[in-house]
């Protein structure tokens, strides 16, 4: 009875039942899911992963174990078990919602599918009903713990807002201080996580898998993030800011040590120049704020230039430059056209920028396609592109062959991944300096306010000139790793919208979906929306459709983007919700209630 | 050309500035001059004309006619350059960079002052540590001149009102002005924080920046000024010190629309004055409460 007063108090529950109760409930329920993955979910190997065996799980019942242990572990947070309290210093509640979202998600989706493709849910034994039913459990019942966020007024009665209301959580407690070796740990410790997440969610070797993983990396990371956790991390990362970046690095260069096959290094050294190629354009879209529709013009300038010299047979250049030098005219001649599409059209304001970079992005690729010899002189093989582009040797180290290295052996793709893991961290160096200094902040004011930046003395055409440039030399400069690796440039890996990234759209969007104007942000989103098309091969018909309401979705849930923006951050932090008293709210409700009554 | 006199002391001198949008003229043949170590009021009813007159002073706004020197020298209409050259300014809808920190909008404002381009940023050239700190220091002097160095870290959309303005000078004069141009410094904020602003400006005064101020606020302006100008309609009518202009009819008609005669408004005027002075005395006192 008085719980019932409390959850009205505290963000009303979607489903009433004693706080107590739903919580002994949802440990049970996550209890249960767990205990079912030691079972089997079916009879038949024909589903992948063999979900037939009794005594340990496999295959997505691996996935199932860790959402719901995770949801085991929140909730004994929840109850305030000592040695647990760090997890949640934000949320209680709405994470632990969002992990029994996690495990309901994932088991829902892995026991649809096996009836699905076996035909019938006759296919299912009994462990993938025991695990269900404790997932379907734990969900209900956490809907009925009350909510992190006090008040209703917000929510009033549209059902969509109040259960985005339910899993909206409070911001951190201030952390106590920790010692610099605890920090540093702890940092290592996430990186190492991160990776082995990243390679799980690579190597997956089964669509199912990739859908089932996406589901519980999703869920779980907006847990943690309502947890706090994820605030915390990047508070000592900023405190240790050296640390973090070579955890990041050494993290980065394990990868392809990690990977047994070809195929997985080749996804990951995509990854890479998508992500780098998406840090550059983040100078100019987020930094500076110019909105520039070809950017992947610049890469393909960088491409041509570096294939042109690179000594190809079919290059109308027929000379050899060693690499050092290809990169340098790759990114020379991205500069000198970045120069001359800013310079007329850096003048004007606003829209016009957008529409004319995409119209020279269109002009490059067209005028690729023309330079063939009929329509043109021929410079480029039109639409046959330039192809056999020898592999890079540095200093008598041939990329494109495998090299034993510690017992580990590297082909093709892991050695480019390694040369492009360098172009990365000077694109991430580029980004960091120049964003943190006189011109990084006078791209950030004329975002801002244009008319005041300029009365404050800034050249505003100029500025933005050095912020086009930097941006199409970077495009360049990983446009000459980019070449290398396809060994082909054709015109048609560069155009505006396509269904391989990097194209100017996608690249857009990894820079919004990972957030504007921050440095892991692009990386992340450019890592997400090359590997999840990448893998779900099945939908690349519907693959711009699901694109769009993707970002539609997201824009709409999270408009910051994955990675908030420092500034953003600020703001969120100088609401003064850090001073509300952790949700120990369920003693002074209803003494209210009761003085009210 | 012009009649005016233009002595060595003089800051900024403005000549036959005129200013035409299409067939509508907001700002005609306009005469003005700051001496150095002054303060001038600018005032004139809503509509006058005196913001297009900051424009084309600062080069927003090309004027259509007339020239405008600082120092001697013609200032060329680019605000940039008009930064540079050591006019700064503020706006009437105060026009921070919201998303950036209070301690941020400060270094931008040093943006003329300083010299570090892209390569000493990217390669961490020896100067530029020296450099940055030395902008920091400085910009984090003039947060704790204007009361806001507690706020460094603040992002400046989250500041009160009145401190948006506060912030806003600080900005200015990150850029090293001889001379500051202020558009209704005070608007929006209670007595307590005009008398702040007021001190405000005299101290700036006292750093030997001269200072052109618009203002609705008549007693701030008399309270302040050396000289005022009046601009009705894109004209200036008067120009003189408080009491000339206060006493001048052609003023008072301006600003109240009729023409009239002496007793019946000055008892008004002190009735006013009396109950303003009543108002906030009483919010003093209740702000110590
Ligand atoms: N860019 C512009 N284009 C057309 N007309 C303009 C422009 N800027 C200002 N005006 C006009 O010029 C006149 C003077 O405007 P201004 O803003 O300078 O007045 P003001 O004296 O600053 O008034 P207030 O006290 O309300 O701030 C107004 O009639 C205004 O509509
Ligand atoms: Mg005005």
């Amino acid at each position: 009875m008085t719980t019932n007063t409390t959850h009205r108090d505290s963000g009303t529950p979607l489903i009433p039942l004693p706080t107590s109760l739903a919580r002994h409930t949802v440990t049970a329920g996550a209890a249960i899911a767990l205990i079912g993955t030691f079972m089997a979910w079916t009879w038949t190997s024909d589903f992948p992963g063999d979900l037939t065996v009794d005594g340990y799980p496999g295959g997505l019942q691996l996935l199932t174990l860790t959402a719901a242990a995770l949801t085991l572990l929140f909730a004994l947070s929840a109850y305030g078990v000592q040695g647990l309290r760090w997890l949640t210093p934000a949320g209680t509640n709405a994470p632990l919602r969002l992990l029994a979202l996690a495990t309901f998600g994932t088991t829902g989706y892995t026991l649809g599918a096996i009836s699905d493709e076996l035909g019938g849910i006759v296919n299912l034994e009994p462990g993938a009903y025991v695990s269900g039913i404790g997932a379907l459990i734990a969900l209900i019942a956490a809907f009925a713990l009350p909510g992190d966020t006090p008040g209703t007024d917000t929510t009033g009665d549209n059902p969509w807002r109040r259960i985005r209301h339910t899993l909206a959580a409070p911001s951190a407690r201030p952390a106590q201080p920790i010692p610099d070796w605890a920090g540093i740990l702890v940092i290592v410790a996430a990186f190492a996580i991160g990776l082995y997440v990243f390679a799980y969610g690579i190597d997956t070797a089964y669509t199912e898998l990739f859908i089932g993983f996406l589901i519980t990396a999703g869920f779980t990371f907006a847990a943690l993030t309502q947890a706090g956790l994820l605030t915390r991390l990047s508070a000592l990362t900023a405190q240790h800011r050296t640390v973090t970046l070579s955890a990041a690095f050494v993290a980065a260069i394990c990868f392809p040590f990690t990977q047994s096959s070809d195929e997985y290094a080749l996804i990951g050294a995509n990854i890479l120049i998508f992500a780098t190629v998406a840090l550059g354009l983040n100078v100019v879209v987020g930094l500076a704020g110019l909105l520039d529709l070809g950017y992947v013009a610049f890469l393909g300038v960088g491409a041509y230039a570096a294939a042109l010299v690179s000594g190809a047979s079919t290059s109308s250049l027929g000379v050899h430059f060693p690499f050092w030098a290809a990169i340098l005219v790759g990114a020379g001649a991205s500069l000198v056209f970045g120069v001359l599409i800013g310079a007329p059209t850096l003048r004007l304001r606003g829209d016009y920028l957008a529409i004319v970079t995409l119209g020279f992005g269109e002009i490059f690729r067209i005028t690729m396609n023309n330079l063939n010899g009929n329509s043109g002189p021929n410079v480029t093989n039109g639409s046959r592109g330039i192809p056999a582009i020898p592999d890079i040797t540095i200093f008598g180290w041939d990329l494109g062959i495998s090299h034993d290295i510690a017992g580990f052996t590297l082909g093709k793709p892991g050695n480019y991944y390694l040369l492009m893991l360098v172009i990365t961290l000077v694109v991430v160096t580029v980004f960091r300096r120049s964003a943190d200094s006189r011109i990084g902040r006078a791209w950030v004011a004329i975002r801002e306010d244009e008319t005041a930046a300029t009365a404050m003395g800034i050249n505003g055409f100029r500025v933005k000139l050095i912020a086009f440039a930097l941006g199409a030399t970077l495009a360049g400069l990983a446009g000459t790793v980019q070449g290398h690796l396809t060994s082909t440039v054709t015109p048609e890996q560069y155009q505006f919208a396509g269904s391989v990234p990097p194209n100017s759209a996608f690249l857009l969007a990894a820079v919004i979906l990972g957030g504007m104007g921050t440095m892991s942000g692009p990386l992340i989103g450019a890592a997400l929306l090359y590997l999840i098309p990448a893998k779900l091969q099945f939908m690349q018909d519907y693959q711009l459709l699901l694109f769009g309401v993707a970002l539609i979705v997201l824009m709409r849930l999270r408009p910051e983007g994955i990675i908030a923006d420092r500034r953003k951050k600020l703001e969120f932090h100088e609401t003064g919700q850090l001073d509300t008293p952790e949700t120990s709210l369920t003693d002074t409700p209803v003494g209210v209630t009761k003085a009210g009554a | 050309m012009t009649s005016m006199t233009t002595t060595p002391n003089t800051v900024l001198h403005a000549s036959g500035v005129t200013m035409r949008f299409g067939g509508l003229t907001a700002v005609r043949n306009v005469d003005l001059t700051v001496n150095s170590g002054e303060i001038i009021g600018l005032i004139g009813p809503n509509g006058a004309g005196k913001t297009t007159f900051f424009n084309c002073l600062t080069g927003l706004y090309v004027p259509t006619e007339g020239k405008v020197t600082y120092k001697g020298t013609v200032l060329p209409p680019k605000p940039h350059l008009v930064t540079q050259a050591g006019v700064a300014r503020t706006f009437q809808n105060i026009r921070l960079f919201p998303n950036m920190t209070v301690l941020e909008n400060v270094l931008v404002g040093r943006h003329t002052r300083t010299k570090e381009g892209l390569w000493s940023a990217l390669l961490r050239l020896p100067g530029f540590k020296k450099a940055e700190n030395a902008s920091r220091e400085r910009a984090m002097e003039l947060l704790e001149f204007t009361g806001l160095a507690d706020k460094a870290d603040h992002l400046s959309r989250n500041l009160p009102y009145g401190e948006q303005r506060k912030l806003e000078i600080a900005r200015a004069l990150a850029s090293e002005p001889g001379l500051l141009l202020l558009d209704e410094p005070t608007a929006g904020m209670n007595p307590q924080e005009t008398r702040a602003a007021e001190e405000l400006i005299f101290a700036i005064r006292d750093q030997g920046i001269a200072v052109l101020v618009i203002e609705h606020d008549m007693r701030f302006i008399m309270n302040l000024c050396d000289r005022v100008s009046v601009l009705v309609q894109g004209e200036k009518l008067v120009e003189g010190t408080p009491d000339i202009v206060q006493a001048d009819e052609r003023v008072i008609a301006a600003y109240l629309g009729t023409p009239f005669e002496g007793a019946p408004g000055d008892e008004e005027l002190a009735e006013v004055e009396a109950a303003e002075t009543a108002q906030s005395t009483t919010s003093t006192e209740g702000d110590t409460q």
